[in-house]
């Protein structure tokens, strides 16, 4: 069945739509619609093959299922683009389900990326913003054209409210009219709603997902059976990029449930009818790892070589003025070194995937977040085509970046078990990778350590005249298919993000960057480069205001004149967390400050304000946050406010105690004692805003961790005077 | 051969299972009852409490030889006791879950709380969940959803 092709205008914006019907009445599926954009209408246009697999399903049930093209890690798109479809289908929330969609870039692409199906730098609502609308619109417009047929009343005599259908009449639910919608042509041209005639763009209502997550019944990775499925545990070196000398597989085979011993990319892996049998047997396995391979430094050697790398000029990320001849002319001069460690994900479900080859294809369940990336790494390994990959999406236990992996490391190696096992001439045999939690805390792809060093000066009148930035750190995307996207003339955009674009009027300004090659797997961590950048800037800003004199938050605004959206944030959560009211004291004792920062990611604009106590002993304790937040339009107020509250209590951990330190090349934490997890008796109270805005959506998953650490930071100082200038924070 | 009550079913566990297996990965494993997580295996992070004798424990740290004869197991999968609805229904009314990894470990935990108190304070609930990591930080609602589901069983 050729699918049938229509163009279509979207008002205001000039893109052009084309919009696919797969017709399933035969199958009393009832009406499926695939809509996309963009890149892939381009390649469709040319000839190129497309799948009309699908956005929208109205079951004869009537079941609306959203077909959701990104992972559901957390951050709540499960819940965001099945609102776009019902909003603009009219359908009642009750009847609308979350699917994952299979990896098909054609159909599915990343509109902010493209040509890749991924999820990542907080794009997913933004991308999917107007495609997942028409795909509700278009869906709302042919069961309407099919009540009009069957009630021989005039189209634009039919309403459609919360799922009912009514006219001339007569009413019929979307299940009743999904078969002979599906018959109906598609139309040619699709309105989409005007923002005032929303029911939930911009409403609080139930995320999809929280019963079967409140019940044990949500299916992770992790829970995925299949018959006849093997658990694979991995013998992983010590060092990363160790090799394989030898391994004596007699040891494990002895062990009950112990199936297959395989030897894999990076390591040695134990295959077993149960995770404890595998387990036990990685444990038992010797292997022999060839002493001449594998990365041998330590934390504070590459520390020593940053420090030495910062003493000379980077490649230049911007350059506005002369920064250096104002800093040697400045009345008051700050220079400071800020260092920030790696970090690990750490997300709640270690690593994990599942696959099944079989002669001519590779399934794969995962919680997957570069579908294009994946697909075409396993095809590769597995000698299959991309399209011969099909997966299975479910939910992820986290994310935080670690499933975004740029070189695929866990999904390929799940696959070359299968494949190990399939030589041995077993095929069609699914197995379930699992990494042990200290398999995933020592298993490398941090955030890379990063060392900032900054000089910036104040004139005769207190105006900041010059500002010098300089950061050396691993780019996380060299070596990977990523640098085409993100690295132009020796700077990875990921590695200056939120210095080079630094919102401060500032005259005179450089930032440079050193990118050093070192073998320690690295990897986005959630905010990327803001992640650092925002403490550093943040915290200069601030020091800077204290040196002039100034209140922090006045001294902001001064320099944030051409940026209204910065400046917005920071007003409201000055003004919502009683900035220009003291700050009630603490007990006998305690010290207390109040600190602020403002940062933007990815279009989403952040400022807070920390209250901290510092008691006897240093101890800290950040009573509360106010955050403030600028998204744009707010599809679900209630996921944004989620994701700051979670995206602050994730940030803090890393303020706190986030550290991974190798020595010798081995790395020293192996789970939550040593890298430390926020706990709930340390969570602040956190306050929300949302800035009310009809700005295009942007996303919300990771803008609230930036400004965070520099705002505790900035807080410490105003209660104790002390700087922190090292991430995570030692304040004795 | 060893025979225990999950959730109120007779399980009798077969000579193919070793002894020293965690009571996490026979119910998740041989049972297929999943709701139960894996996340550290050190009894650190609470995403596999389940309770044993009405008691939370932490079942990657409590082997099946531990476990007396005809010990009574409760899952997630088997919480059916009033306060255990009260929870479930204030965790899906206030959204709390993110990710939801960890939430079957939270949920068993705040229902022990309420159990045993049924107006815990801030400092009751501090006491009673901090060993459940939540790596979204979801812990403002789960605070205010202990609180919600307190109010509804008064």
């Amino acid at each position: 069945m050729n699918p049938m092709r229509m163009q279509h205008p979207t008002a205001g914006t000039g893109i052009s739509r084309r919009v696919f019907l797969k017709a399933a009445a035969a199958t009393g599926a009832g009406l499926t619609l695939a809509v996309y954009t963009g890149r892939a209408a381009a390649q469709a246009a040319a000839g190129a093959r497309v799948d009309p697999s699908a956005f929208v399903k109205i079951g004869t049930d009537n079941t609306v299922t959203v077909l959701v093209k990104h992972l559901e890690m957390g951050q709540g798109t499960f819940t965001g683009l099945p609102t776009l479809v019902a909003e603009e289908l009219d359908a009642a929330w009750s009847q609308v389900r979350a699917e994952g969609a299979p990896a098909n870039v054609a159909l599915y692409n990343n509109l902010s990326w493209g040509p890749m199906q991924g999820t990542g730098r907080s794009s997913s609502l933004a991308n999917s913003f107007e495609q997942y609308r028409t795909a509700g619109a278009t869906a709302r417009a042919m069961l309407v054209a099919a009540a009009a047929a069957q009630w021989k009343v005039d189209a634009k005599s039919i309403t459609v409210k919360e799922g009912v259908v009514s006219g001339g009449g007569k009413r019929a639910t979307f299940g009743e009219l999904a078969s002979a919608a599906a018959r109906q042509p598609v139309p040619a041209t699709v309105e989409l709603k005007d923002a005032a005639d929303f029911v939930y763009i911009g409403k609080r209502f139930a995320r999809t997902d929280s019963k079967a997550k409140s019940n044990g019944t949500a299916i992770y990775t992790q829970d995925v059976k299949l018959p006849g499925m093997l658990t694979a545990v991995v013998a992983h070196p010590e060092r990363f990029g160790a090799r394989v000398k030898s391994f004596d597989s007699d040891s494990v085979t002895a062990i009950p449930g112990v199936r297959y011993v395989i030897e894999v990319p990076n390591g040695v892996a134990v295959v077993a009818t149960s995770f404890w049998a595998a387990k036990k047997g990685r444990d038992a396995l010797k292997v022999v790892w060839d002493p001449a391979t594998g990365f041998k430094g330590s934390t504070a050697d590459i520390l020593a070589e940053y420090r030495r790398l910062a003493k000379t000029p980077g490649k230049p990320a911007r350059n506005d003025g002369d920064a250096a001849k104002a800093i040697a002319a400045g009345a008051k001069r700050i220079d400071a070194e800020f260092v920030f460690p790696y970090l690990a994900h750490a997300p709640m479900e270690p690593l994990n995937c599942v696959v099944k080859l079989s002669a001519d294809r590779c399934e794969i369940w995962n919680g997957e977040q570069f579908h294009t990336a994946d697909q075409q790494a396993v095809a590769q390994l597995v000698g299959l085509k991309p399209e011969q990959v099909f997966i299975n999406q479910v939910y992820a236990g986290g994310s935080f970046g670690r499933r975004a992996s740029s070189t695929s490391d866990y999904v390929v190696e799940a696959a070359a078990i299968v494949k190990g096992i399939a030589s041995a001439g077993k095929r069609d045999i699914p197995v379930k990778l699992v990494w042990t939690r200290e398999d995933d805390m020592t298993g490398g792809y941090y955030r890379p350590v990063y060392l900032h060093a900054m000089s910036a000066v104040l004139d005769a009148s207190n105006n900041v005249a010059g500002w010098q930035h300089r950061i050396v750190g691993q780019s996380i995307s060299e070596g990977t298919a990523m640098a085409a996207m993100t690295t132009h003339d020796g700077i990875d955009a990921t590695s200056v993000e939120g210095a080079a674009n630094l919102p401060y009027a500032i005259a005179n300004l450089s930032v440079d960057l050193h990118t050093p090659s070192i073998d320690v797997p690295v990897l986005g961590w959630r905010s990327v480069g803001s992640t650092h950048t925002a403490y550093a800037t943040e915290v200069m800003i601030d020091e800077l205001a204290i040196s002039a004199g100034k209140d922090p938050v006045e001294f902001r605004m001064a320099l944030l004149g051409s940026k209204p959206r910065h400046k917005g944030v920071l007003a409201l959560a000055a003004q919502k967390a009683g900035w220009d009211q003291p700050l009630a004291p603490g007990k006998a004792g305690e010290k207390r400050g109040r600190g602020v920062a403002v940062h933007e990611s990815f279009g989403t604009y952040v400022a807070q304000v920390a209250e901290v106590t510092v008691g006897a002993n240093n101890a800290l304790r950040v009573d509360r946050v106010v955050c403030a937040v600028d998204c744009g339009l707010a599809v679900n107020p209630d996921v944004v406010r989620a994701q700051m509250e979670g995206g602050i209590g994730f940030a803090l951990a890393a303020a706190l105690y986030g550290e991974i330190t190798l020595k010798d090349g081995v790395v020293e934490q192996t789970n939550f004692h040593q890298y430390q997890m926020l706990r709930i008796n340390e969570m602040p109270a956190v306050d929300v805003h949302i800035v009310t805005s009809s700005e295009k959506p942007t996303g919300v998953g990771e803008s609230g961790v930036p400004p965070l650490a520099p705002a505790v930071a900035n807080a410490i100082a105003a209660a104790t005077g002390k700087r922190l200038r090292a991430l995570p924070f030692r304040l004795a | 051969m060893p025979t225990f009550f999950v959730n109120k079913d007779r399980v009798d566990v077969s000579k193919d299972v070793a002894a020293d297996t965690p009571l996490l990965w026979f119910l998740r494993d041989q049972l297929n009852l999943t709701g139960t997580k894996y996340g550290c295996g050190l009894a650190l992070c609470g995403a596999c409490t389940v309770y044993v004798e009405g008691k939370p424990v932490r079942a990657c740290q409590t082997p099946l030889s531990s476990l007396k004869q005809g010990a009574d197991i409760t899952t997630i999968e088997g919480l059916k006791t009033r306060e255990a609805q009260a929870v479930q229904a204030a965790w899906a009314r206030l959204d709390v879950p993110q990710c939801g990894y960890c939430q079957s470990g939270q949920v068993m935990s705040a229902t022990a709380l309420l159990a045993k108190n049924r107006k815990p304070t801030d400092a009751d609930i501090d006491a009673a969940m901090a060993g459940n990591i939540c790596r979204c930080a979801a812990y403002v609602r789960i605070r205010a959803a202990i609180h919600d589901a307190a109010k509804s069983l008064s």
